[in-house]
């Protein structure tokens, strides 16, 4: 039924879209469910996903008179597994999920798919991730987040004697550690010490405070991530050091955006690992219906380096995140 | 009465090694101290020093509540969510701008700080007491229940105070200092002093260590065992408002994760500190030192470069144990 309303509203757009730029209007009559299910809000990045994903839901919605969108967030993989099917029940032409753990949720992604609809898988891929399981998938770049911030520290400070703050001991903490020491390969950037800070302000904030004991020089920090930067500013300011010359972290958190914005020398860029993501995947599903552009396939997102040229367009000063 | 007959035919019998007990966890901070200046000299300066020991303060504080509710035979796992919680409450409080003279709003976000700690202690004590819900169990609600709010709160994201010359005016209490010491240490002290008075000195103590040992005994001797652990609760919660004061000038800011398994660091503090997990026994400065070692063992690990990163965990929870060790083999003697 909807796959042949489907074809109808399409040819209709083809004729109106030349003569109406208001594709809403001209797309009255077409509607198409779209389902969103995404991890709920439990740190920064999570809730950063859920603001993106909701307002991205409202934009589309307006834009697109038939369009509806319904966001779901689930605490974990086993409801949000249920999410799905009771997504699945409403009636979809597509879904985009952030799946919370990939693999978990294959065979309920698996339901979705093989009933038609169309699947936008977004950052964490399950072990088989090709057209089988779903049409699009978008993700940021693990590997080029580290790289970018080490390639940065190499160009800005060729000599820096730089401390690293990691995060967990996960697979994709691994990535962008290896991603920083490709980045900085070949250059004289020396890594005086790794230690966990757990993405958590707190730790960050007593790792780096024994850092400062550790090494009386130290050049830059990089912290990659913007939650533990806040710890690491706090105790370099207690210290009184003047040897740090800047702090990188990465994500791209409101409050880390507005410093790099606003010059702030302590933090001169920032490395994107953008929560709108899940936006990104909403906005191509729904260009599959509406526009008629072809979309399925990978889409790995730049760990895009934030600067105070083009921080403008990554600040949002009403998410949580 | 009946129970001050009891105590002086209990004493002779644990007197001897009640003195080595109290005194073993400083032996085992002292080791950890030269083990410390083995591993990196400048562990030993004075900088290093009162870093460790300020910021063991939250974990200290926390666990001298931590040792009523246990010498009382009670447990709290709540303790990490609600530090989260409260502190979010406390921010959104300085954030409302209740009231409109700077200091006055300060003092009054305090005061909302400890009462908020008490109410949610209360309520951990209601249920563990009136509820006869197991402490493990009823804890481990209330740690979702203030874990989820916190997360409501905060959307997921941060709540971070909003008045930068607020903040300013705050940041003392964390970073400040008088006479030298640094304000976080004198309030651990402080603190302990009165928390040791009221547990060594006042009947509310000698019940509470009653309620500990044996809570038929008690029962039978009169004590009101249901009032004298809901108090302990309470305690424990005045305390994590304590810990929230000095918390929320550090960052000036909590999110979803803060707190994070401090339940269990408080715990461990009051265990290594000598208090038994079964209760009826309370060491209030065996407490303190234990946060002061578990602070430690972290601070050597960072120190030291012989240390692998994916290694510390291990190594600090074999220094705990031999430093446990320690403590048991003293004991003995």
């Amino acid at each position: 039924m909807k796959r042949r309303t489907f074809g109808l509203g399409a040819a209709g757009f083809v004729a109106a879209a030349a003569a109406s730029p208001s594709l809403g209007l001209a797309q009255e009559g077409k509607k198409v469910t779209i389902g969103v299910s995404i991890p709920a809000a439990d740190h920064g990045w999570t809730s950063g996903v859920v603001f993106h994903a909701e307002r991205v839901a409202k934009l589309l919605m307006a834009e697109h008179k038939g369009l509806n969108v319904i966001v779901k967030t689930s605490p974990d993989a086993a409801s949000q597994a249920n999410a799905v099917q009771d997504l699945a029940v409403q009636g979809l032409d597509a879904l985009v999920i952030l799946p919370s753990d990939p693999d978990p949720l294959v065979n309920a992604i698996q339901q979705v798919k093989d009933s038609g609809a169309f699947v936008a898988l977004v950052d964490r891929a399950p072990s088989v991730n090709d057209n089988t399981i779903r049409n699009l998938y978008v993700a940021g770049n693990n590997p080029a987040l580290g790289e970018v911030a080490g390639q940065y520290i190499a160009k800005t400070t060729p000599d820096a004697q730089v401390v690293i703050i990691r995060g967990l001991p996960i697979p994709i903490d691994q990535q962008r550690q290896d991603g920083f020491d490709k980045g900085i390969a070949g250059s004289k950037v020396k890594v005086l010490d790794r230690q966990y800070g757990n993405w958590n302000r707190d730790d960050a904030f007593r790792v780096m405070q024994d850092f400062l004991t550790k090494y009386p020089k130290i050049d830059v920090v990089w912290c990659q991530d913007d939650d533990m930067a806040v710890g690491v500013l706090e105790a370099i300011s207690q210290a009184k050091r003047t040897d740090i010359k800047y702090v990188v972290g990465g994500a791209g958190s409101k409050d880390m955006i507005k410093k790099v914005m606003d010059g702030d020398k302590m933090i001169p860029v920032d490395v994107l690992y953008p929560p709108a993501m899940v936006a990104t995947a909403m906005q191509l599903t729904a260009a599959s219906f509406y526009d008629q552009v072809p979309v399925s396939g990978t889409y790995i997102l730049d760990a895009t380096l934030v600067t105070k040229e083009n921080a403008k367009s990554f600040y949002f000063p009403d998410s949580p995140f | 009465m009946t129970l001050a007959a009891t105590e002086p035919a209990k004493a002779p019998k644990t007197s001897r090694d009640w003195d080595m007990a109290a005194i073993a966890p400083f032996i085992a901070l002292a080791l950890l101290l030269l083990l410390g200046y083995f591993a990196n000299p400048s562990f030993i300066s004075l900088a290093n020093l009162t870093n460790v020991i300020t910021r063991s303060a939250f974990i200290a504080i926390i666990a001298l509540g931590a040792t009523y509710v246990i010498s009382a035979g009670g447990l709290d796992l709540s303790v990490g969510s609600m530090v989260a919680f409260v502190a979010s409450l406390m921010i959104l409080f300085l954030n409302s701008g209740a009231v409109a003279d700077p200091v006055l709003l300060l003092v009054s976000a305090m005061l909302v700080a400890i009462l908020l700690g008490a109410a949610c202690g209360l309520f951990n004590g209601l249920i563990t007491t009136l509820g006869r819900i197991e402490p493990f169990i009823a804890t481990l609600g209330t740690m979702g229940i203030y874990r989820g709010l916190t997360t409501w709160l905060s959307q997921g994201g941060a709540i971070t105070l909003k008045d930068r010359e607020l903040q300013a005016l705050y940041r003392p209490v964390y970073f400040g200092s008088v006479a030298g010491i640094p304000i976080p240490i004198v309030i651990i002290f402080v603190t302990a002093a009165i928390a040791a008075f009221v547990l060594y000195r006042t009947r509310y103590g000698r019940h509470l260590i009653a309620v500990g040992s044996s809570e038929d005994v008690a029962r039978y001797s009169g004590i009101s065992v249901n009032r004298v652990r809901t108090i302990a609760y309470v305690v424990q919660g005045m305390c994590v408002g304590v810990a929230v004061i000095l918390y929320v000038p550090r960052l000036g800011s909590t999110s979803a994760t803060t707190g994070i398994l401090w339940e269990l660091q408080a715990i461990t503090a009051v265990v290594v500190g000598g208090t038994a997990l079964r209760g009826g026994v309370g060491r209030i400065w065996g407490t303190v030192c234990g946060a002061f070692i578990l602070e430690i063992v972290g601070n050597i690990m960072i120190l030291s470069n012989f240390v692998s990163e994916y290694l510390i965990g291990a190594i600090q929870g074999a220094i705990i144990i031999i430093a446990m060790l320690v403590q048991r083999s003293l004991m003995r003697k």
